[in-house]
C-alpha cells in the first residue's frame, strides 16, 4: 500500500486528522500573531487555487491548438509566449513547454523528486501524481502505469517520459479524437481531460461521451 | 541530503498507482492553509524554493513515507521557521506566540496574493552555453550531502542534448544559501536501455532537465 499520500479510503484516521488540524491552526496563529502572515492573504491564496486555476485552462489551450494550426505552431515553439498572447487568460508561468502526442510518439510527465506540475494551466496536482507509486514507476515501467490508467497504446507508438527536474513545466498536447470534425473550441475543450494533458490518459472520444 | 527517500525514480515495491475519481482540490481544509502558509512565507524571500524542497527531503525517511503530502509540507515549513529563528521551539510546543516577531522586509498582503504572479527562475547568462543541441553528453556521478536535482537513476549515463532552455537559478547553490549561481539548463534524452539495462523497452526514451554542472562531454 502506498504510504506517500492519504487515499480517500484512508480518511478514517480521525484522530490523526484532528491532530493535523490542531497543529496547522496553531502554526497559523503563531505566524499571524508574530506578524509574518495575513489571514486575508492566506484566504486569497486558497481561493486562487480552488477557483482560478485548474485543468479547464489547459483544456482551452489544447482545444485552441486543435482548431488553429498557427497557434499550435507557436504553442510548440514557446508555450509561455503563445498562451500569454491569448486574450482572456491569466499569465502562465515562465518556461511552460508543450509537447505533442502523435500516433508515433506518446509523452508522459512526472516529477520523480517531488511534485513539479504546471499549476498555471492544470491547477494543483492530483494525489496520484505526487504519490510514491507514480513517481517511482513512471520512469521505469511507463506501460505498466499507463495500463493502470486504462491506456494501451499501439505497439508502434514510442513513449517519452519527461522528468520535471527543474523549473520548466510540461503540458502534453493530446491527439484530437476522430469524429470531431467541425466541432467548436468549447465542444472540443470538454473532451480534454486533465490526465490527457499529463500523458496518463487520452482525450475523450465522442463515442465515449455519447455513452 | 541527496540520496534520501524522495529520490524515488526506478524504485520498486510501492504498488499500483491509485487515481481518485472527481478528486477535490483539498481533502481537508487544513491542507489549503498549509499550502497558503507555504506560499506566504516563501514571499518573504527568507529562503528559496530549493531550500523549501530540501527541508522536505531532509525529513526522516519513515516520516517522509508515512506522512501525507501536505503533512510533509507542514513539517518542512515548521522546521524552516524554527531554523530561521522566526519562531521558537517553545512557541511550537505552546501552540501560540510567546514574544513579538522579528521584522520582515516583505510580507504578502491579500492584494499581492490576488495578483499571484509566479516567479521566474531565468537569469542572465554569465557566459555562453557549453553544449549544443544534438551533442552527446555524460551525466556526472555526484553524491552531495546537500540538495541536487540530478536524480540517482540518471547519474553517470550517456544521453543527447535535445534543447537548451536558457540560464536558470542553480538549485544546488540556492538551496544552501549560496546564491543564484545561474547555470545553463538543458533537456537531455536517454534511452530506457541506457538507464535501466538491456532488458528495458527499446521503444521508451526519457529526459531530465539537466543543469550544466551535471554534464560532461561524452
Amino acid at each position: 500500500m502506498a504510504a506517500d499520500d492519504h487515499h480517500p479510503h484512508d480518511h478514517d484516521h480521525a484522530s490523526e486528522l484532528s491532530e493535523m488540524q490542531l497543529r496547522v491552526r496553531a502554526l497559523e496563529t503563531i505566524l499571524t500573531e508574530k506578524g509574518y502572515v495575513e489571514p486575508a492573504a492566506l484566504d486569497q491564496i486558497v481561493e486562487n487555487v480552488e477557483t482560478k486555476i485548474g485543468p479547464h485552462i489547459g483544456a482551452r489551450i489544447v482545444a485552441r491548438a486543435w482548431v488553429d494550426p498557427e497557434f499550435k505552431r507557436r504553442l510548440l515553439a514557446d508555450a509561455t509566449a503563445a498562451v500569454n498572447s491569448l486574450v482572456g487568460f491569466d499569465p502562465v508561468a515562465s518556461h511552460l513547454i508543450a509537447v505533442e502526442n502523435t500516433p508515433r510518439l506518446h509523452h508522459i510527465v512526472v516529477c520523480t523528486l517531488c511534485s513539479c506540475y504546471p499549476w498555471s494551466v492544470l491547477g494543483l496536482p492530483p494525489v496520484w501524481y505526487k504519490s510514491a507509486p507514480y513517481r517511482s514507476r513512471a520512469v521505469i515501467d511507463p506501460k505498466g502505469v499507463l495500463a493502470e490508467f486504462g491506456v494501451s497504446l499501439p505497439p508502434e507508438t514510442e513513449i517519452r517520459i519527461w522528468d520535471s527536474t527543474a523549473e520548466t513545466r510540461f503540458l502534453v498536447l493530446p491527439m484530437r479524437p476522430a469524429g470531431t470534425e467541425g466541432w467548436s473550441e468549447e465542444q472540443l475543450a470538454a473532451l480534454v481531460t486533465r490526465d490527457s494533458m499529463v500523458g496518463t490518459g487520452l482525450a475523450t472520444s465522442p463515442t465515449e461521451t455519447a455513452r | 541530503m541527496t540520496n534520501s527517500i524522495h529520490d524515488m525514480g526506478g524504485m520498486h515495491g510501492f504498488g499500483p498507482v491509485e487515481a481518485e475519481a472527481n478528486e477535490p482540490v483539498f481533502h481537508e481544509p487544513w491542507e489549503g492553509r498549509v499550502l497558503a502558509m507555504q506560499r506566504a512565507m516563501g514571499f518573504t524571500r527568507l529562503w528559496t524554493i530549493d531550500g523549501g524542497r530540501a527541508s522536505i527531503e531532509n525529513l526522516p525517511p519513515l516520516i517522509y513515507l508515512a506522512a501525507s503530502y501536505y503533512e510533509k509540507w507542514f513539517r518542512g515549513l515548521e522546521r524552516r521557521v524554527v531554523a530561521h529563528g522566526l519562531v521558537g521551539d517553545d512557541e511550537i510546543a505552546a501552540g501560540r506566540s510567546l514574544r513579538p516577531g522579528i521584522r520582515l522586509n516583505r510580507k504578502m498582503t491579500a492584494e499581492d496574493a490576488k495578483a499571484a504572479r509566479s516567479a521566474s527562475f531565468e537569469r542572465p547568462a554569465p557566459g555562453p552555453a557549453r553544449f549544443v543541441e544534438g551533442e552527446r553528453v555524460r551525466t556526472v556521478n555526484i553524491n552531495p550531502t546537500t540538495h541536487t536535482r540530478l536524480p540517482r537513476y540518471a547519474r553517470g549515463k550517456t544521453g543527447t542534448v535535445e534543447a537548451i532552455r536558457g540560464c536558470h537559478v542553480f538549485p544546488d547553490s540556492a538551496a544552501i544559501g549560496a546564491g543564484d549561481n545561474p547555470q545553463w539548463l538543458y533537456t537531455v534524452v536517454f534511452s530506457a536501455r541506457e538507464l535501466w539495462g538491456d532488458e528495458a523497452d527499446p521503444t521508451v526514451t526519457l529526459s531530465i532537465e539537466a543543469f550544466e554542472p551535471y554534464l560532461a562531454p561524452a
